[in-house]
């Protein structure tokens, strides 16, 4: 700090032979267009600090806390987290979700880029409609397109069941113990290739032809342009959908809070971890808990992003 | 320039005049209440703030506001069951925005009362309408001595069955005994019948109520002493109730769907359950969801709950709330006067019973003859009060909620599920709910005896 003014009076002495007229007007707008750039910021600034910094910095402090119904509130420091990370109910949350995740994100994947490389390929005005049906899940708001997959899943109202009959059959409850797995990841991936599909196909539109034509004088055909120029060419948008879809899929929340009601019990107060960390707080009267699950999934969430990030350096070019 | 500083900077300070705008509304509990639902009758006195999700609430608040001038109360309908319990336990956490007065099914009053947010209104009153309830009504919103709310409606337990089914296999009386209800079970399994019954994981409370019939004491909690607890999840009696269940879901003679859910209504009124074991509110809720009309109609009748031992029948209950007084309150003797009054008097309670509404508590009720003689519609003039609900409601004896109950209901649900999948026992089931709550209890500081 001592060789700061130096450092700093030094080249402005050079320059006062030469430029002393213009050297003082020049900072003055310099320092002036700070301060704007500042006042620009403000209001995103206040928001950010007040409904996210804030919040978060209470949840912190409120998970080194515990309170008992019996006992008063005592600070504990980090016992929540190690309670956290030894619960079963919470581990069984969080192993369903990397599961999910796991299975999930590659299907929704492929799905959103096989869609995204036909509607690139194929120009027609069935195209832009096809392209505007396959977004359109993602316009319906989650809580609604949960709610009408409950109906379509049920074994009294729901197609299946019709279908089934047909056969003179019972249909798989899809909501069951042991289908539920697929069901959700049916009603996400409805929900979500759409909007997927969008951004590949953002991307892909902002490809120069020019390189398909080079590609088509080398010999290549249409599978090989796709495979070997687009693919690559979009990676950093499927880097990001990934991103995505892997924070989205760990924090888990609406679509199975609302089926719950009809899922027959299947899912329960500690199905994927944040509604488990909802359960405490709202129906167990658990705050201090529920701050910690909050953060230990946060933790989780931060250690898998990393671990892909890290994995797929050399092509995340977006956040490097 | 200048301008878009001006600019930025009005936006600024109007984003900061906005937020603080809206952390400022949410404090000021003691102004009066501004958003009632109803019309404050007299403007001139102290006002009071409830809320309650009964469905002719408004009614009762206006009979109410219009004989009192000492008081006025401000009503609220901010959600049924759970969710305003979220709301009572969020604001209880906050330690501000609760209301004065707030309406909490008997089984949840615990839970509050060890927060401290409940007030014993003994103080206030409450032992004048003692006499005005049965001892098992009173017992369930009592702690001791103490008195934590004003009880309003219950739920009476008794079999609701469906005389075309009953009649179409040769079942001339309703089972009066666990025992003869199985051994019909498996006689309309047998023919090929509908499911009998339903064992709904999302309806523990009912099942906690069958356990007690049977002898089990799940809990034993006094709030006076309370950091003390028992838990008895896993005694014989217990593991009957969950084993019997669980046999007759295996044998695939009852069904499996949760209740309250549209799946389960249109079964009930398509004949896919010949019984429901339901509490004395069930005619009204069934009703409004639709059943008893058309093809369901005139099918229904009630017979007592089943007994496990015919010579010493046990009455127990399921659901039924009251009002409490809270300790937000800023004047507890006005919000007692109002959780005392409120639904009491003799209009409220009769458009509440004939509208199907509640099951009253209210001994004036039970005891006058319009109720004793009604002729129910949905059970086809069947005398419903005088031969099931009154007699039932009459044995009740009461039963002393832990303050833990909402996470128990969770995790009963939870072995339900497993139950229901073929995946437990009754017995193990049993077992397993044993070691989760005795591990919860210690968790929150209790002294657990086993």
């Amino acid at each position: 700090m001592a060789n700061a003014p130096a450092i700093a009076t030094r080249p402005s002495r050079q320059r006062s032979d030469t430029y002393d007229s213009s050297q003082r007007p020049k900072r003055s707008p310099e320092r002036r267009r700070a301060t704007v750039g500042w006042l620009f910021i403000a209001p995103f600034g206040v928001v950010f600090v007040i409904f996210l910094v804030a919040p978060l910095g209470y949840a912190l402090y409120l998970s080194l806390f515990s309170k008992g119904l019996a006992t008063g509130t005592a600070f504990t420091g980090i016992d929540n987290y190690v309670k956290a990370f030894t619960d079963p109910a919470f581990l069984g949350g969080v192993w369903f979700v990397i599961r999910f995740a796991l299975v999930l994100i590659p299907v929704q994947m492929a799905v959103s880029l096989a869609l995204a490389l036909v509607l690139d390929a194929v120009t027609s005005r069935f195209a832009r409609f096809a392209r505007l049906m396959i977004f359109l899940p993602y316009a319906i708001p989650a809580v609604i397109g949960a709610l009408m997959w409950g109906f379509l899943y049920s074994p009294t109202f729901g197609p299946l069941q019709q279908l089934f009959d047909l056969f003179g059959g019972t249909a798989p409850f899809p909501l069951s113990p042991d289908n539920v797995f697929g069901g959700l990841m049916n009603v996400v991936t409805w929900q979500w290739a759409g909007y997927y599909m969008i951004i590949i196909y953002a991307a892909l539109q902002g490809i120069d032809p020019s390189l398909y034509e080079a590609a088509r004088i080398d010999g290549a055909n249409a599978w090989q342009v796709a495979f070997r120029i687009k693919v690559p060419l979009v990676s950093s948008s499927l880097v990001l959908i990934l991103v995505f879809a892997l924070i989205g899929t760990l924090q888990f929340f609406t679509e199975p809070q609302i089926l719950r009601l009809v899922s027959n019990g299947t899912i329960g107060p500690d199905f994927t971890p944040n509604i488990y960390a909802y359960s405490q707080a709202f129906a167990y009267a658990n705050f201090n808990y529920a701050s910690a699950l909050s953060f230990a999934l946060g933790i989780v969430v931060f250690i898998a992003v990393y671990i892909f990030l890290f994995a797929t350096r050399k092509r995340g070019s977006f956040l490097s | 320039m200048n301008k878009k500083r001006l600019l930025a900077a009005v936006s600024a300070a109007a984003l900061i005049a906005g937020l603080t705008a809206c952390s400022a509304g949410g404090g000021a509990t003691n102004a009066k209440p501004t958003n009632c639902t109803n019309k404050i009758v007299d403007k001139e006195a102290p006002v009071v703030s409830v809320w309650a999700w009964y469905p002719n609430m408004a009614t009762v608040v206006d009979n109410f506001n219009k004989a009192h001038s000492d008081v006025q109360v401000c009503w609220t309908n901010v959600g049924q069951g759970g969710d305003e319990y979220a709301k009572v336990q969020t604001a209880i956490s906050a330690n501000k925005g609760l209301p004065d007065v707030v309406m909490i099914e008997a089984d949840h009053l615990p839970a509050y009362e060890i927060q401290g947010a409940l007030v014993d209104i003994s103080k206030y009153g409450a032992n004048k309408v003692k006499s005005n309830f049965s001892a098992g009504a009173w017992k369930d919103v009592s702690q001791g001595d103490a008195v934590y709310a004003a009880p309003i409606d219950g739920g009476p337990m008794a079999l609701i069955y469906r005389t075309d089914v009953f009649a179409k296999y040769g079942i001339t009386t309703p089972p009066a005994t666990w025992e003869e209800y199985a051994a019909d079970a498996a006689k309309v399994s047998a023919a090929g019948g509908p499911a009998f019954g339903d064992l709904g994981a999302n309806v523990p409370a009912a099942l906690m109520a069958l356990q007690i019939q049977k002898g089990a004491k799940p809990f034993e909690y006094d709030l006076a002493d309370q950091k003390k607890i028992t838990i008895k999840l896993d005694d014989q009696d217990s593991k009957d109730v969950l084993d019997f269940w669980a046999g007759l879901v295996k044998k695939k003679q009852i069904g499996t769907v949760d209740q309250f859910t549209t799946d389960y209504i249109s079964g009930v009124v398509g004949g896919k359950y010949a019984t429901y074991t339901s509490a004395a509110w069930a005619p009204g809720y069934l009703t409004g969801a639709g059943v008893g009309k058309g093809e369901s109609r005139g099918v229904w009748a009630v017979a007592p709950l089943p007994q496990w031992d015919a010579a010493k029948p046990v009455s127990v209950n399921w659901g039924g709330s009251a009002f409490a007084v809270t300790s937000q309150a800023s004047d507890k003797k006005n919000a007692a006067k109002v959780a005392l009054g409120l639904y009491a008097d003799a209009d409220s309670l009769h458009d509440g019973w004939t509208k199907q509404i509640i099951f009253p508590l209210n001994q004036d009720v039970l005891t006058s003859d319009e109720f004793i003689e009604n002729k129910s519609e949905f059970f086809n003039g069947q005398q419903a009060n005088k031969e099931v609900y009154i007699p039932a409601e009459n044995a009740y004896e009461g039963f002393v909620y832990p303050p833990i109950v909402v996470y128990y209901y969770a995790q009963l649900q939870a072995v339900t599920v497993k139950i229901n999948a073929g995946k437990l026992t009754g017995s193990e089931a049993a077992t397993e709910l044993q070691a989760t709550m005795v591990k919860y209890a210690k968790s929150q500081g209790f002294t657990v005896s086993e």
